[in-house]
This record gives structure tokens, sequence and C-alpha cells, in this order.
């Protein structure tokens, strides 16, 4: 047997399900962008692995976009963070309910 | 047999370490897991003929991304926080989404039709036909990420400035 698209797939799957629980369970901003980040990473492995099984490069190429917004993401998202962090002194998502009330 | 232990074993490291950063108490520690992760993820992406999308990976997760994380991790310097219990709402959101992934594994093994591997693989990765591709088809596209890196680059200075409000002044 032959290492198939099914394994990538299943792989990618699997690190996608990783990161989704990381951001319902976690309570710190950060560790929930990181799990943001592993669920950008498992698509990104997915358009590989369907760009390689089909003989084409477009997957390839949007990879390169993802990889870019990724980038952009995470310098204005930490930013949002670190700006919250100054307002607020924490950075436990519970205690950021200013806006419930 | 070599090119299955190679996958077995960077598929496993891979998802260890997303476990690892799920789970661990302290953020740096999450930070170096991930970045192991991606290490692994790369070397997947070596598997997949996409040797240049891995040193990308790696160039732009691992050197800036990460390094990132870590320097605020230190300029916060948060402590480990605790696993509070969940609320209802989120047990029923988290077994919604276990069901859902086995669904999609379910159908993923039954019904789905894949195609096979391309004999040789991909003909043509070289930096030249990413290039070909990046600046005829995807033309577009490009100058709107680059306008959007622009942009990204505008609020994070906006964003990062000492903000004078009322109450600061009071």
């Amino acid at each position: 047997m032959n290492i198939g698209l099914h394994e990538y797939l299943m792989t990618s799957a699997l690190l996608f399900a990783l990161g989704f629980f990381g951001v319902l369970f976690r309570k710190n901003t950060l560790v929930i962008y990181m799990c943001l980040e592993l669920m950008l990473i498992a698509s990104t492995l997915a358009l590989v692995a369907f760009s390689r099984f089909n003989g084409t490069l477009d997957g390839n190429v949007f990879v390169f976009f993802i990889l870019t917004i990724a980038a952009a993401e995470v310098a204005v998202g930490l930013a949002i963070i670190v700006a919250l962090f100054r307002k607020r002194h924490t950075v436990q998502v519970e205690e950021l309910n200013h806006l419930k009330n | 047999m070599a090119h299955h232990l190679l996958f077995y074993t960077l598929s496993f490291l891979t998802i260890a370490c997303a476990v690892l950063v799920v789970v661990s108490k302290n953020t740096v520690n999450a930070a170096m897991f991930l970045l192991l992760g991606l290490v692994g993820v790369a070397g997947l992406f070596v598997m997949l003929d996409a040797a240049l999308l891995a040193f990308v990976l790696l160039l732009v997760y691992a050197g800036a991304v990460v390094a990132l994380f870590l320097f605020i991790i230190m300029l916060l310097d948060t402590t480990p926080g605790s696993m509070k219990p969940f609320k209802t709402s989120t047990i029923v959101a988290s077994a919604i989404g276990a069901a859902l992934l086995m669904l999609g594994f379910v159908s993923l093994r039954e019904r789905a039709v894949l195609p096979a591997a391309a004999p040789g693989g991909l003909v043509n990765v070289t930096l030249k036909a990413y290039a070909e591709q990046l600046f005829t088809t995807y033309l577009l596209p490009v100058q709107i990420v680059g306008f959007m890196l622009l942009i990204a680059m505008l609020g994070v200075i906006v964003l990062s400035k000492k903000l004078h409000t009322p109450e600061d002044a009071s």
C-alpha cells in the first residue's frame, strides 16, 4: 500500500481539529492565536496534497497567498493583544468582557 | 518502505506537537511545540514535492511568526493560565465538532473518489514555474496581497501608538 491522498488528508483533518479544540478550550489569547495558526497550517497541508495528487501547481500558489495572509494576520492580531494588555492588563478571554454590560 | 516510515514519523511528530500546543500550560512551551510541529509540516511538504514551500514555511513561520509570538510573550509576561471548568456551551460545541469530524473521516474513508498519485509527481515544480503562475494567472491576487500587507503595516503602526483617551487625560 502506498501513501496516498487519504493519509495526508487525515493528518490535515486531525491537525485542523486539534487547532479547533484548542480555540474552544484555551483561555489565553496567545494560545488561541497559536491554535488559529495550526488550523491555517492544516489547510495549507490539504492544499499542497491535493495539488500534488492532481498534478497541478495552483494549490501550491494558493499556499503562498495563505502564508502571506497568515503573516499579516499574526502581526495585526499580536498588535491588538498588546494594545488590549496595555488597557486591561490581562490576556485571559474570560476577563475581556467589557462590552457585555 | 522508507517512504512509509518517513511519512508516519513526520505526521506523528506534527500531531503530537499540535496536542502539546493545545495542552501545555506554559505559553513559551506552546510556542516551542508549534515550532517543532511546523518543522514536521515542512517535512510533509518536502514529501509532497513542494520543497520551495517547505522553505518558505520555515522562513515565514519559524523565522517571523514564532519569533514574534515569543517576543510578545516576553513583553506581556503572563502567568501560566489555569484550566477553568468548561461551560455547557463549550462542551456542546466540542461534542458537535467531534461528531462532525468523525462524520468527515467516515465519509472520506467510505465514499471519497480521490485521484491516485500523478505518475512521477509534478512535472514542473521549479521556482520558474511558480513565478510564471504568480505573474500571469495570479497577477491581480499578488497585487491585492501586496496592498493588504501595506494596510496591515499601517494598522499595526496605528494600533501600537499610544492612544490618548479622555480617561488618561483626567
